[in-house]
């Protein structure tokens, strides 16, 4: 894939969902239970369950290695600045886009913006990738 | 609330991490990721997590109130099943606003004398 400066790169979505958020909880390790437990998420002020904000930081992880491949992230770092709400029985949809920042060394700096419905859910996130 | 002295104190554990294929795919499946040949560039952070709160378990701050308020990986190389990680966690930054105490923990995974992956995670810890 051949990169420019400014370029943005096409948006993907992922579906996030209740049981996407237990496989998530299992493979991480990550058992909080406001990630699960629709109860205890609001006992505790959330509006419902949330995602994991590392879930949502691990497909937009997806999104930068499949821009020049497996094993090419070098750096990757984003705040969690609003948690994804999940209902039970929906598929929240998560859209990932990116631009490129810079083209230095054979490396992409890329910004990427992960959106649900109208809200920006990650902040400065941004990553590099080793240019196959 | 956090023992003061042990900010920047750097805490290594006594026994490695072995990274099995099994626990990649199984972090892969979630995300939809198809290669399996090496680790997806979050997979780090189900080792970071984990080990740095159990060797900062002493450290004062109450880890059932900990909100995660940002990540940062550095991959110098990606991590692949066979790996056997060892993990020292430092306290870098600490501060306190209205009450949260806000940490940034930073986790080397070495294997070997290799540096493989370095995480930072910034942690609020409620009022």
């Amino acid at each position: 894939m051949t990169l420019t400066v400014g370029q943005e790169l096409a948006p993907k979505s992922y579906s996030i969902n209740r049981a996407l958020l237990k496989h998530y909880a299992d493979a991480s390790g990550d058992q909080n239970p406001i990630h699960q437990d629709e109860s205890f998420a609001k006992s505790v002020g959330l509006a419902d369950v949330i995602a994991h904000g590392m879930f949502t930081m691990a497909l937009a992880g997806k999104y930068l290695s499949e821009l020049a491949g497996s094993g090419s992230v070098k750096e990757f770092s984003a705040k969690f600045i609003k948690p994804v709400v999940v209902p039970a029985g929906v598929d929240v949809e998560l859209v990932v886009s990116g631009k490129v920042l810079e083209l230095e060394g054979g490396l992409a700096k890329i910004e990427l913006t992960a959106m649900c419905g109208q809200v920006k859910v990650l902040g400065m996130a941004k990553g590099v990738i080793k240019l196959s | 609330m956090l023992d003061p002295d042990l900010i920047g104190r750097t805490f290594t554990g006594d026994k490695s991490v072995k990274v099995s294929q099994e626990s990649i795919t199984k972090f892969a499946a979630v995300i939809g990721e198809p290669n399996l040949d090496c680790a997806p560039p979050t997979f780090a952070i189900s080792i970071t997590l984990d080990q740095s709160q159990k060797l900062l378990q002493d450290s004062g701050l109450d880890w059932t109130r900990v909100v995660h308020g940002e990540q940062k990986f550095e991959i110098l190389r990606p991590i692949v099943a066979g790996d056997d990680l060892l993990c020292s966690s430092t306290i870098e930054t600490y501060r306190v606003v209205a009450g949260n105490e806000i940490v940034s923990v930073r986790s080397d995974l070495h294997s070997g004398s290799d540096l493989v992956v370095s995480t930072w995670s910034t942690l609020v810890v409620r009022a």
